[in-house]
């Protein structure tokens, strides 16, 4: 019998699946994007005028080497932190906040805009800790403002945050600028570490 | 006499096209390796902290790099004090200057005043390295900072 050849098969189109994969590959991978917690320094110049805060418009930060955390004279647990500091920045002492839905303590802070919160760490003190009082704060002023901007404009603060930095947002981004400034005004984070 | 006998037909073979998926694959290969996303090789331990108030840090050209750690285990000959790294080498405090400078001249001037600070600090490192850090950014007026963090609670994580 004549030796028959087993017919060849085409690999033609192997090309291509490889192309397809390829992109498929090229399209899908994504590269991972850092995301931290931003702060800006404050500038070298020292102004040469004292500025006097009122102790009751100041809410103390220590963290000690041991990592042990003193809220206002009290030891505290950073679990509870931001509730205290929520309660601090809302507490509205002076009735000028009509927003404020805090206890209006006269002993805590007048207002948001005049509420500073002062963090004050030791050299020893763990990156890790520091880090986590940091979030905590943070997180205070922008469950606040979350607050604000759902009772204002129905939309969270980090929602609309999110839409101002999206491209393809559809709506008008000069007037929500306006409105997260507001919200900003309504609610300004200010957070000081001394050095 | 047949064996003189004349190719049968003017037909041209068809290319056999069978090679052409490894060439492809071999491009393949060669753009995966040799692709760099160029990031410094660390010489420090870099165990990022958690945190979950966290703001993306896109726009990665506008972005310089310190990093702070341990000297990893290949490097013990520095010690077990945490470190700075700026690109691939140690550095010292006082090189922050030098960097800061050297990156905003590589960018475009009207970039200048966008650049971030990436502080990727090993989370058991001390924060007295890091206020020292902080003061000489200070002083080079490089004020926009970021801590950069894993995605995560703080919560529980000792």
């Amino acid at each position: 019998m004549a030796k028959r050849a087993a017919p060849e098969v085409n690999a033609g189109s192997m090309a291509d699946i490889a192309f397809l994969l390829l992109i498929f590959f090229l399209v899908t991978t994504t590269i991972e994007v850092d995301s931290g917690i931003n702060r800006k320094l404050p500038p070298m110049e020292e102004s040469d005028e004292d500025v006097i805060i009122k102790q009751k418009n100041i809410f103390t930060v220590l963290l000690n080497g041991k990592d042990q955390l003193l809220v206002e004279d009290n030891i505290m647990e950073l679990k509870d932190l931001r509730k205290a500091a929520k309660e601090f920045l809302d507490n509205g002492g002076d009735g000028t906040c009509s927003y404020c839905r805090g206890k209006k303590d006269p002993s805590s802070s007048d207002n948001p805009d005049k509420a500073i919160i002062s963090l004050k760490n030791e050299r020893e003190t763990s990156y890790k800790t520091y880090i986590a009082v940091q979030n905590e704060l943070v997180a205070a002023y922008n469950e606040l403002r979350d607050a604000r901007a759902q009772a204002l404009y129905g939309q969270s603060f980090t929602e609309m945050q999110a839409n101002y930095k999206d491209v393809n947002w559809p709506g008008n981004k000069e007037k929500l600028k306006e409105k997260i400034d507001q919200i900003k005004l309504d609610y300004p984070q200010k957070l000081s570490e001394v050095q | 006499m047949s064996k003189f006998k004349k190719k049968k037909g003017g037909e041209i073979p068809a290319v056999n096209t069978a090679a052409l998926p490894d060439i492809v694959f071999m491009l393949l290969f060669f753009f995966m390796v040799a692709t760099v996303m160029r990031q410094n090789t660390l010489k420090i331990q870099n165990n990022l902290p958690f945190a979950d108030q966290v703001e993306k840090l896109d726009k990665k050209d506008l972005v310089m790099y310190i990093y702070a750690g341990k000297p990893s285990a290949n490097y013990k000959q520095y010690g077990t004090e945490a470190k700075i790294q700026l690109n691939d080498d140690f550095a010292d405090v006082k090189d922050i200057a030098a960097f800061i400078a050297q990156e905003r001249a590589s960018k475009r001037e009207e970039l200048i005043p966008f650049l971030t600070t990436a502080l990727k600090v090993d989370s058991d490192a001390n924060m007295g390295l890091i206020g020292d850090i902080k003061q000489e950014l200070r002083k080079v007026n490089a004020l926009k900072i970021n801590y950069t963090t894993k995605k995560g609670s703080v919560f529980g994580r000792n």
